[in-house]
């Protein structure tokens, strides 16, 4: 374990660095010498000051990041698609108006282990129909669901999809 | 009219569709928690949407890698623009209706069935066992 | 048929300033205050994009572009200031409505 974090830890400050900088070069739109060296002198503070804050597990190799990249661009697609009948449902409600409501809080419990998988189930929990994140403690998830059909379409098929993204 | 002009109009059209219906949610839901779910929902699509339109209208000035750079740029600031909104819209979102919980707003609930805030069951309610102790 | 993307630009803008509307309904008349900040978040959101519609009519979208960023970034870390500056009062479950 030890060994395997000192072997991938350059490989994740470059990473830091790569993506700082193509965030300065998208955002700066010069390319000349003098502002693309004042864009590394600045990437290269930030990323020794801060390279430790942006990825938390640290044991997996290039190859499997860009595995997970290209999953996690499967993932959106489809939760994209699912953002767009959530909206389509949303308009239905908003026309009809209160009593299509029934409102309550359900309780889900999810298996996924590290903050930035939970971050996404709770995402995606917010943008899919019917169903709003409340509250997180731990492992269990306050779930706001505005109908009875909402409520019982957390049936873990998304925590299934995220966590195949994140298998190695 | 090119056809990145015709795909610009019709996705800002179905944005605005989608602001209308989180619009009307927003003033006719009774409660804070259903009002909040216009709120997540509709505006981060329909804010995408227009963004999104906008980027695809400025293909139309796109020739070549060399000579178009700054219209690149502007699609990939739109593009960065819109990631941004879908990323922290739904925190914010998150992070509102949980401040409101714990401000003490009441949800307002289906009434048939009791057991439907599993929230209130499992939260601490000190003052209560105090007053019935 | 000829189509004028700028007067389209300008009507989405108009419209999105009428959909402004019930959200500054929502802010006069909110009950709780954290309706007020979702109804501001709203109105931030939507004026970003219309500093885009902005950009596109007076053609300097690369310039208002970098406003509408900061619009949005400005607006995020707003209502997260807001909802933390709420979250501090402790819990007043079970409290409401006795009185001692």
């Amino acid at each position: 374990m030890d060994r395997n974090k000192t072997k991938s830890s350059p490989f994740y400050s470059w990473l830091v660095f790569g993506l700082l900088m193509l965030t300065w070069v998208v955002f700066s739109g010069f390319l000349d010498a003098f502002h693309l060296s004042l864009g590394v002198i600045s990437c290269a503070f930030v990323t020794w000051i801060s390279a430790d804050l942006l990825f938390e597990n640290r044991s997996d190799g290039p190859v499997a990041r860009i595995k997970q990249v290209f999953r996690l661009a499967g993932y959106s697609v489809w939760l994209v698609y699912q953002i767009v009948l959530a909206n389509i449902h949303l308009l239905k409600l908003s026309f009809i108006g209160q009593r299509a409501l029934q409102p309550q809080i359900v309780r889900y419990e999810c298996k996924l282990k590290s903050d930035f998988e939970k971050f996404l189930l709770a995402n995606s929990i917010t943008l899919t129909p019917g169903t709003v994140t409340m509250k997180i403690k731990g492992d269990t998830f306050y779930i706001h669901a505005i109908s009875d059909v909402a409520a019982e379409g957390l049936d873990g098929e998304m925590e299934k999809r995220i966590a195949k993204c994140f298998e190695s | 009219m090119s056809i990145f002009t015709i795909i610009a109009v019709v996705l800002i059209c179905v944005g605005l569709l989608f602001f209308l219906g989180a619009a009307v949610g927003i003033m006719r839901f009774g409660d804070f928690y259903t009002r909040m779910h216009a709120a997540g929902k509709g505006d981060t699509l329909s804010s995408l949407l227009v963004l999104l339109g906008f980027g695809v209208y400025q293909l139309n000035n796109f020739q070549s890698f060399s000579e178009s750079w700054p219209v690149l740029l502007v699609i990939l600031k739109l593009i960065a623009i819109s990631a941004f909104i879908l990323l922290t819209s739904p925190t914010a979102t998150h992070a509102l209706m949980d401040s409101g919980w714990e401000d003490g707003i009441e949800p307002e609930l289906k009434n048939d069935k009791p057991e439907t805030n599993a929230l209130e069951e499992d939260m601490p309610q000190p003052k209560q066992k105090e007053a019935q102790a | 048929m000829n189509f004028d993307f700028d007067s389209f630009t300008l009507f989405t803008g108009i419209a999105l300033l009428v959909l402004m509307i019930p959200a500054t309904y929502r802010l006069a008349t909110g009950p709780t205050a954290i309706d007020r900040i979702v109804s501001i978040n709203i109105i931030g959101t939507k004026s970003a994009v219309i500093l885009v519609i902005i950009g596109s009519l007076f053609g300097r979208v690369e310039m208002f572009v970098d406003f509408a960023l900061t619009y949005a970034l400005l607006n995020f870390i707003g209502s997260l200031a807001a909802a933390r500056y709420l979250h501090k009062t402790p819990p007043a479950r079970g409290q409401v409505g006795e009185d001692e």
